[in-house]
């Protein structure tokens, strides 16, 4: 990576403590970047991950969880060394959260303007006129008209509900967006039009965004750089281009070609048997073998590492042939 | 029908390994279980008879003795062993508090059941009848029932009119509870699935309604039994009771109006009233967790998967 | 084809009332389903398509009995099924789905004639986790259908019957399912077990409400493709209601896509992908993303959302957000021009197919 990355996450694991004494290990060995004013797609599968990276960065862990090791560096800074207290400068100012389910991330008895405002009279040092104007600007970047910023949640449709989380993430100009998932559950419409909004933000502001989805079409339309997570670990990492058109790991292979294209709809779609692994009960070998179908005697046995097959190209498989991969 | 019941051997042990981590659920259940061998096997556990007058050696009625190795409990104020009217007094409490508690459960089931899934003006009547007796105190209305009741001389014993004021008069919450649980049941997409079926009221209700609601019932109804045996010991004590079967509301009635408290015998109202609350707490205890315990929201964690998922055995049909 | 076609709606209506206060008169509607006609032959796939709202799975409840039509026809191989609401009924209120007013406005005459037609037509809904009962074995669930139609009552022609039905939807060995409860199976094994369940009866008409968008990406083709198989083993005709448009090209025969309670095009499906005449249909299809960066197209993205079902615009009920739109189309509710043999658009924009 040439520029300072604005995120380096390296080697992060996390494990949660279960009832019973068992431990989930939800992250192993998870790092990966994300440069300024870039998107970087988090995808993967249910369990596989991905939320818990992001609360992970953001140390919003529950109770149970924890980091074991590795570094979060943002602009230099490796977060996990912070205390709860510098984190929470962290938090809203410089990364920002829009929720799955935004819909329910909004109180419901509180009008939307002030649930904006609460979230900048929380970070900032401002008083109740500049926070009113703020709210009014962030409204108005987000496309909600400013009138209906007074009413509360329910008198909001979908698209607008999430329209308005993302004006509260912006509230203190960060330069980090999370977004989890921000546009399942949306008419594709709507969907579009958030995902434009998204561009249009991140052109002004030039901020980056990490958007966590199992959408590989929306990743395809947005994303700089793709992340593919599989039970807790990074398959495949790259940029967008080379993963689609030519990916390296057979889960990212078979993902690929279960998702259909409407440009070509007669393309056998495939699907993957099996569920995948209990992060209570992990395999010894490569997590994807037990669904694997070129898989090679080894793979039970030996976790593969990440091998750099092409530059900035990262594929975790026996299979792929190349470099192994050293992030610094 | 092996594996039916290899299944419900299954759900058995399931259940009882759940029940069995909640320390308070054993104490009620401990509770509970205590009271009934007592009242069960209440020849087994005394000598006496509860009309037994306890004589000393010169064959005087034995008048408020007090505990000792024998009588443990000591004596009342005819020389009656304490111990012995405790649990056979506890037979009476027990049977008027399970049989009104299960009126209570029955009718409230019913109306629940019937009004929230109907819904429309069979709702309506049913609820506003609900209100209504809720309104009405409890208490000087049983009062006054029993009373009249009694006075109408219908050779019924005294008990079973108590059970069924009580029974009657104590489904409200029960039928309330119940009511909300199946409007919520009915709107989800099982019960649609089954209506597209083509399944008829009595399919959804037997099938798919009832057995949500049924372990809801089931911790209900110890609730309102520990109530039942709460106010069948107040109007008791308030003398509505049967004098010839006393239960331990009865035995207060008699501790007080015979002079116990005067008289300085504790002995004598003491244990009847911490009878009551022996057993009311066990139920209270014990409905509690059952209704934590019977709510189906998993207590599993999302990441933790479940050991008796089942794989698929083969690749199931492939691409063509 | 000289024989009816399995399915044929004709002018199908469902409004539902909106009540503006306990005491003024019901006087505004929600309009969910607004003159839709469509038919479905033998073995066929038809998608509904369109985005929430626009009255597609307020059809699937209509064609299964879930709801009363307000007018229109249904019929059922020729013959008129359907039940029209009542307006008074021994005391019942009419219509209205709202969850106060119960179950009974599903079971009004003619009851028997609903109940034989559930046996020929049956719905896969759309959460595997929601549509089954946790506390039934999947034994129960799949035999639930024929113990309500009191079909099959010997215990080894039950047990064969939920066998083959299993083992037809993908669970093999099928008796190791049979004692299990649905928390145990994964979200694909259970919409596999909605299935099973469905096509216990033999059916010959299948309403998949959304039946792959709650599951995985990767194991929505596991379905698809038993759907497909089922369509061509059995025979069975398949209404298959989504917002999915990719999920569409792969499997549909037909589409048609729906605004705002009205079909504003229909035809076969690679036709209407290639060459979409409806503005809507249009735009839908530029949007809906693409797994290839390299194709990132031009978008066509619509301001605004689909307005409210009770106030549908004047004219063409699309106008207000049609980039195309001009003064006519305020006025005009535009009919269906034919596009090609079976390609048809109800748009004022689009230029009919010259016959010959």
């Amino acid at each position: 990576m040439n520029e300072q990355p604005l995120l380096g996450v390296r080697h992060l694991t996390t494990e949660f403590v279960l009832s019973e004494g068992k431990v989930a290990r939800a992250l192993e060995d998870v790092s990966f970047d994300v440069l300024p004013g870039q998107t970087v797609g988090l995808v993967g599968e249910s369990g596989c991950g991905k939320t818990t990276t992001l609360m992970s960065v953001m140390r919003l862990l529950p109770s149970n969880g924890r980091i074991t090791s590795g570094e979060i560096r943002f602009n230099g800074k490796d977060l996990l060394t912070l205390s709860e207290r510098e984190m929470r400068s962290y938090r809203w100012k410089e990364m920002a959260i829009v929720f799955q389910g935004a819909m329910n991330a909004l109180n419901p008895v509180m009008k939307i303007s002030d649930q904006i405002g609460e979230a900048i009279l929380l970070h900032d040092v401002m008083d109740r006129d500049h926070a009113q104007k703020r709210v009014g600007e962030l409204l108005e970047m987000v496309g909600i008209p400013r009138t209906r910023g007074d009413q509360y949640p329910h008198q909001y449709s979908g698209g607008m509900r999430q329209r308005a989380m993302i004006a509260m993430s912006l509230a203190c100009s960060p330069s980090l967006l999370f977004a989890d998932e921000p546009t399942t559950a949306l008419d594709v419409m709507i969907q579009a039009q958030v995902l434009e909004l998204l561009r249009e933000i991140q052109k002004a502001l030039g901020l980056a965004i990490v958007l966590v989805t199992h959408d590989l079409g929306v990743v395809a339309e947005v994303c700089d750089s793709v992340v593919v997570m599989y039970g807790g670990k990074v398959a495949e990492y790259g940029t967008a281009d080379k993963i689609y058109n030519s990916a390296g790991h057979p889960y990212t292979q078979r993902l690929l070609a279960s998702f259909p294209d409407v440009n070509r709809p007669t393309d056998t779609l495939v699907f993957i048997p099996g569920t995948p692994p209990r992060l209570t009960d992990l395999p010894r070998g490569c997590r994807f073998e037990p669904r694997c179908d070129v898989k090679l005697p080894k793979c039970a046995e030996i976790d593969p590492l990440l091998i750099e097959p092409d530059n900035q190209h990262y594929v975790a498989c026996h299979l792929c042939k190349g470099r192994e991969a050293h992030f610094v | 029908m092996n594996e039916q019941w290899s299944l419900f051997k299954r759900n058995l042990l399931d259940s009882w390994r759940t029940f069995s981590r909640n320390k308070l659920g054993l104490l009620g259940s401990f509770l509970i279980l205590t009271a009934l061998i007592a009242a069960v096997f209440a020849p087994a556990l005394t000598p006496h008879q509860p009309t037994d007058v306890i004589r000393d050696e010169a064959g005087r009625g034995l008048t408020f003795a007090p505990p000792s190795v024998n009588p443990p409990l000591g004596t009342d104020d005819a020389g009656r062993d304490i111990w012995t009217e405790l649990i056979y007094g506890a037979r009476i409490s027990l049977t008027v508090g399970f049989l009104a508690g299960f009126i209570a459960m029955f009718v409230g089931s019913l109306f629940g059941i019937t009004a929230g899934y109907f819904g429309g003006w069979i709702d309506n009547l049913l609820m506003r009848t609900t209100d209504i007796l809720l309104v009405i105190p409890d208490l000087p209305l049983m009062l006054v029932l029993v009373a009249t009741l009694r006075q109408m001389d219908l050779h019924v014993s005294p008990l079973v009119v108590l059970i069924l004021v009580i029974g009657l008069l104590y489904w409200t919450s029960t039928a309330r509870l119940i009511r909300s649980q199946v409007l919520t049941i009915k709107e989800r997409q099982f019960v649609a699935r089954a209506r597209a079926i083509g399944a008829g009221h009595g399919h959804i209700i037997r099938k798919h309604i009832l057995p949500q609601i049924m372990p809801l019932i089931v911790a209900n109804t110890v609730l309102v039994i520990s109530t039942a045996i709460l106010v069948e010991s107040g109007l008791a004590f308030l003398g509505l009771g049967d004098p010839t079967q006393p239960s331990w509301g009865t035995m207060l009635n008699f501790a007080f109006d015979r002079n116990a408290v005067t008289n300085g015998a504790w002995w004598f109202y003491l244990p009847p009233g911490l009878a009551i609350v022996w057993v009311s707490l066990g139920c209270v205890l014990l409905g509690n967790v059952l209704e934590e315990m019977l709510n189906p929201r998993l207590s599993v964690h999302h990441l933790e998967g479940n050991e008796n998922m089942v794989m698929l055995s083969s690749p199931q049909s492939e691409k063509k | 084809m000289s024989e009816a076609p399995v399915l044929e709606v004709r002018s199908l209506f469902k409004y539902f009332p909106v009540r503006q206060s306990l005491l003024r008169r019901v006087d505004k509607s929600v309009k969910a389903v607004d003159d839709v006609s469509f038919t479905l032959g033998r073995g066929e796939v038809l998608a509904i398509v369109g985005e929430s709202g626009c009255g597609k799975t307020t059809i699937a409840r209509t064609l299964i009995g879930l709801e009363e039509q307000t007018d229109g026809e249904i019929l059922f191989h020729g013959e008129i099924v359907g039940v029209h609401e009542r307006r008074s009924h021994t005391g019942l209120v009419p219509v209205g789905s709202t969850k106060e007013e119960g179950l009974r406005s599903q079971l009004t005459l003619p009851h028997i004639a609903l109940k034989r037609l559930r046996q020929r037509v049956q719905m896969i809904f759309q959460d595997p986790y929601e549509s089954l009962n946790p506390r039934s074995t999947i034994f129960e669930i799949v035999a639930e259908p024929l113990v309500v139609h009191g079909i099959a009552r010997e215990r080894d022609e039950r047990n064969s019957r939920v066998k083959t039905a299993l083992e037809e939807a993908g669970l093999r060995p099928a008796e190791d399912y049979f004692m299990r409860y649905p928390h145990e199976l994964s979200g694909g094994q259970r919409q596999r077990v909605v299935i099973a369940a469905a096509m216990v009866l033999e059916p010959e008409l299948l309403l998949a409400d959304e039946p792959v968008s709650m599951l995985d990406v990767s194991i929505r083709a596991e379905i698809l493709n038993l759907l497909r198989e089922l369509q061509q083993k059995r025979g069975v005709s398949i209404v298959f209601i989504t917002h999915d448009l990719s999920t569409v090209a792969y499997f549909a025969d037909r589409i048609a896509v729906m605004y705002l309670g009205r079909i504003v095009e229909s035809g076969p499906t690679d036709e209407v992908l290639r060459s979409p005449q409806h503005p809507y249909t249009k735009a839908l299809l530029s949007v809906v993303p693409v797994p290839n960066p390299r194709l990132r197209k031009e978008r066509i993205i619509l301001q605004g959302e689909t307005p409210n079902a009770a106030e549908i615009p004047s004219g063409c009920r699309f106008h207000p957000r049609c980039p195309i739109a001009s003064g006519e189309c305020e006025l005009v509710d535009p009919p269906y021009i034919q596009v090609s043999k079976m390609h048809q658009a109800a748009c004022l924009k689009v230029s009919p197919q010259k016959s010959g």
